[in-house]
């Protein structure tokens, strides 16, 4: 039987061309399917690794860039992320690492075909962007989400150099804003823009630069301002792009008059294709019915920077009708939402922020009761992010029961392990529900008050969990044990101030190999497990992060402040700052 | 996903004499183990420290004796660092049995009974086995509590004059940075700027005199030139450089609009209320 196969198989490669097998490859465009494709033979490896064109990498020290480009030689796109999520809310040093530079290096050799690059949580220095902007003379797409470490002279270079550019799109990153002249970079012969995002830059950008761009991208369609830009001078941009499909504006007020309205009003009713719009800093109520005529037509809407109170929202949001994603801030509150899930029934993804995080009585009326009646409207929300005051097992369980087909469900109550309001019980059973009924779920943040129980419920319910986030939760090693030992699907694990020690993780090490991550800061992992593991796992780094000095000069029974665990085939980071020890195959401790 | 192994790595000899240690805990407190009601005890491998979760309610010993301090004096891990951080209390406050109350209070806020055996530590003072640990301890009071505790020093929290802001933990609630610092621009952006009314056509601005009880607000389109607007602002605030502020002193020359409402409602007291900024404005000066 086996010669058989052999023999067919040999038949098989003989009759199949790579050039046919290559073709049928193109049309495979999932990472984890081409995973899956290489896996199958020899032959099938050599040739989808010949013919793959876009590669992610979801941790930047999880591989190299040498082992990147030899394995495959023809990538023209390339998306990489850098620091821990935590990093978002300044737990991980500065300094920390996630440079890019040698990426850009090694791809600048590699691929000089190379057209897109993302990246996410990096640091990007104007060398880099440099580097960029000369080695690949095909460049189409620069996307840097929450990155940080570069200034306006790099983008400078990339608007003089990137003849090819399309895409320039700077979410959120930190960018260190010396002038808006670099704009006018951009040579005028240059009219392939179709997405452009500066809305995290502080200064100026030079107008008239602005405008003229604007008027000789006919294929722009994706336009978000930054707060600089004055209202006054919206309706020049839009009525130069009728065409936008994305629009962000700046600040959104002005002296009131009619005049301003009224281009304003007309320039936005002349864009026929808008689905979505965002900005709104700074909103001064009377100019908000400028864009009513474009609300039937808003799938997405960012309003999560707009200081307005709930009458005015309600206008606005009871308008849309076909509204998919909704970013807004607390002022919303109960009644508000009310509004949304009377109105938007299309409704996939509700994002509510905060107005005054850090005050401890409620400025606004948003409680549980405004996300119930979300989940009770809205028969396709998938996707929650909810920050409160208060919460109860009952409403939880009435999110759960009303939408099990959420896949991502973020809940931040503002105050650590706060109760029920109601019973002043843990909120295990209403976490429970949600992991119960949301079969689908695919990402969750807990908050609130919530014992070991809770954990119990995850590991054995959340079968397709892939990011669990933890703060402030659990009461035992018990906990941790039971998200290890379950959680078939989980990929990345973050935790903070729980009371997790060793013994769960310990215990479970070989899960860590099937995970993309390990996020442990403020717990009680000695720093002695973390020799341990990092001894019996060659394939795991076990970075300890530690700004009092040393390890090695406290006792090994000494909890470490901040640990990441990660799988990687690159071996020990060489790049790591003072502060971040990892642990060789010697126990031996490596800065 | 496959099932992962069950490695034993507690049968090391690494982490045997932390086995040993955790038997001299043992004997000395009533039984610490600890397991669920449907983890197989050999799961773990931990042998005679395992955990077990009593049902929230249960009053059982075991579980209240040295519950969180077995667990940690067990292993010889040291002392919890800043257990909630910003709770400021080092390991030994939890272990000298102060407040068995884990609840983040740094500002009095929800001052919940956890003794319902929902309590997440009821530690024991006085464990004979951990004093056994205490020279394994590490120097954690070394760790100032200040260290993870980042001051807010944002306008957002200046304007938020009538609750206190409490000390705040690093990286909580878990908001990003751009989103932070764009908060926090608004709000002071929010009490220098002109707030416009909508469709009324006025420009109200408001206006405060240093060590005035409340302030003022004026519509800037009823005056035509600074002269103007001065004598108003003079009259408005006059009440107060008189040193008395009751509205009764009928007769007063140069009684601005808003007192007559004080005179009308013949009462001693005016009306104020505080706005979003957190300042004191008097009723009236803004159309309802």
């Amino acid at each position: 039987y086996l010669s058989n196969t052999s023999t067919l198989s040999t038949k098989m490669a003989k009759s199949f061309p790579e050039e046919v097998l290559e073709h049928v490859f193109s049309f495979i465009t999932s990472d984890s399917d081409r995973n899956a494709v290489s896996l199958v033979c020899k032959s099938w490896y050599e040739i989808e690794r010949w013919c793959r064109k876009r590669v992610f990498v979801g941790n930047c020290y999880a591989v190299s860039p040498r082992i990147l480009t030899r394995r495959f030689p023809e990538v023209r796109s390339v998306e990489i992320k850098g620091k821990p999520h935590f990093a978002d809310f300044n737990l991980v040093p500065e300094g920390w690492g996630g440079c890019v530079y040698p990426w850009i290096s090694a791809m600048a050799g590699a691929y000089p075909w190379l057209e897109e690059i993302r990246l996410k949580r990096m640091v990007v220095s104007d060398e880099a962007l440099e580097l960029i902007s000369t080695s690949f003379c095909n460049f189409k797409v620069l996307v840097l989400s929450s990155c940080e470490g570069f200034s306006t002279d790099g983008l400078a270079s990339i608007a003089a150099n990137c003849r090819e550019l399309r895409v320039l799109d700077l979410r959120e990153s930190e960018v260190d804003d010396l002038s808006g002249h670099w704009l006018s970079h951009f040579p005028d012969t240059w009219t392939s823009l179709v997405s452009l995002n500066i809305a995290c830059l502080g200064s100026e950008v030079s107008f008239s630069a602005l405008e003229r761009l604007v008027a000789r991208s006919p294929n722009l369609r994706t336009l978000r301002l930054n707060r600089a830009v004055s209202l006054e001078k919206l309706h020049n941009l839009l009525c130069r792009a009728p065409q936008l499909v994305e629009f962000g504006t700046g600040a959104y007020s002005s002296e009131l008059r009619p005049d301003v309205f009224s281009n304003l009003a007309g320039a936005f009713s002349g864009c026929k294709q808008l689905k979505g719009l965002s900005g709104f800093w700074d909103v001064v109520p009377a100019y908000l019915p400028a864009i009513y005529l474009t609300c039937s037509g808003l799938t997405s809407l960012n309003l999560s920077y707009a200081t307005i109170q709930s009458p005015d929202l309600v206008k606005l949001v009871s308008q849309c009708h076909n509204l998919q994603r909704l970013w807004v801030l607390d002022y919303i509150e109960d009644i508000g939402l009310d509004a949304l899930a009377a109105s938007c029934k299309h409704l996939q993804e509700l994002r509510v922020f905060p107005s005054d995080p850090y005050v401890v009585d409620p400025n606004v009326s948003l409680t549980e009761r405004g996300l119930v009646a979300v989940s009770e409207g809205c028969p396709k929300l998938q996707s929650v992010l909810y920050f409160c005051r208060q919460m109860s097992n009952a409403a939880l369980v009435a999110i759960a029961r009303n939408r099990p087909n959420l896949v991502c469900f973020r809940l931040c109550i503002i105050e650590p392990r706060a109760p029920d309001y109601l019973t002043l019980e843990p909120l295990d059973a209403g976490f429970g529900a949600i992991v119960e009924h949301c079969k689908e779920l695919r990402r969750l943040s807990l908050s609130g008050l919530l014992t070991d129980r809770v954990f119990e419920y995850i590991g054995t319910r959340g079968r397709k969990l892939e990011m669990l986030s933890i703060a402030f939760a659990g009461e035992s090693d018990l906990g941790l044990h039971h998200v290890l030992s379950g959680c078939e699907s989980l990929r990345k694990l973050e935790i903070r101030d729980c009371p997790f020690g060793d013994k769960a993780l310990l215990a479970n090490a070989a899960k860590l190999e099937t995970m993309r991550s390990l996020w442990m800061s403020s717990c009680s992992v000695s720093f002695g497990a973390c020799k341990l593991l990092g001894q019996k796992l060659p394939r795991l780094n076990v970075e300890v992060i530690d700004e009092r000095g040393s390890p090695d000069s406290r006792p090994e029974s000494c909890p470490v402040e901040k640990l990441y665990i990660y799988r990687t085939v690159a071996g020990p980071r060489v790049d790591m700052p003072p502060f971040v020890w990892t642990i060789d195959e010697d126990a031996a401790l490596r800065v | 996903m496959s099932v992962p192994l069950e490695h034993d790595y507690i049968g090391l000899s690494e982490a045997s004499s932390m086995e040993r240690s955790s038997d001299k805990i043992s004997s000395s407190s009533s039984s610490s183990t600890l397991s669920t009601e449907e983890e197989k005890n050999n799961v773990l491998n931990l042998k005679e420290t395992e955990l077990r979760l009593g049902l929230p309610g249960s009053e059982s010993p075991e579980r209240k004796a040295g519950f969180g301090v077995s667990l940690y004096g067990t292993d010889s891990i040291g002392p919890l660092k800043n257990f909630g951080s910003g709770a400021k209390r080092g390991f030994s406050d939890a272990i000298n049995g102060s407040s068995d109350k884990w609840v983040f209070s740094a500002n009095g806020g929800s001052e919940v009974d956890l003794g319902k055996g929902t309590v997440l530590f009821s530690p024991r003072g006085g464990n004979g086995g951990l004093e056994k640990n205490n020279t394994q301890q590490c120097n954690l009071p070394g760790v100032p509590p200040s260290k993870h505790v980042e001051k807010q020093t944002s306008p957002a929290n200046e304007h938020a004059s009538a609750p206190a802001a409490k000390a705040q933990v690093v990286g909580w609630p878990p908001i990003r940075s751009f989103r932070k610092n764009t908060m926090a621009t608004n709000v002071s952006k929010n009490s220098d700027t002109v707030e416009g009314n909508s469709g009324s056509g006025c420009l109200y601005v408001k206006v405060s005199m240093d060590g005035a009880p409340y302030l003022r607000k004026v519509d800037l389109k009823n005056y035509y030139n600074y002269a103007e607007l001065s004598s108003a602002l003079e009259k408005m605030f006059s009440c107060f450089t008189l040193g008395q502020c009751t509205s009764g002193l009928p007769g007063r020359e140069g009684l601005t609009e808003s007192r007559l409402m004080d005179l009308l409602h013949g009462s001693e007291y005016v009306q104020t209320y505080e706005d979003k900024d957190g300042d004191w404005m008097l009723v009236g000066d803004v159309p309802w």
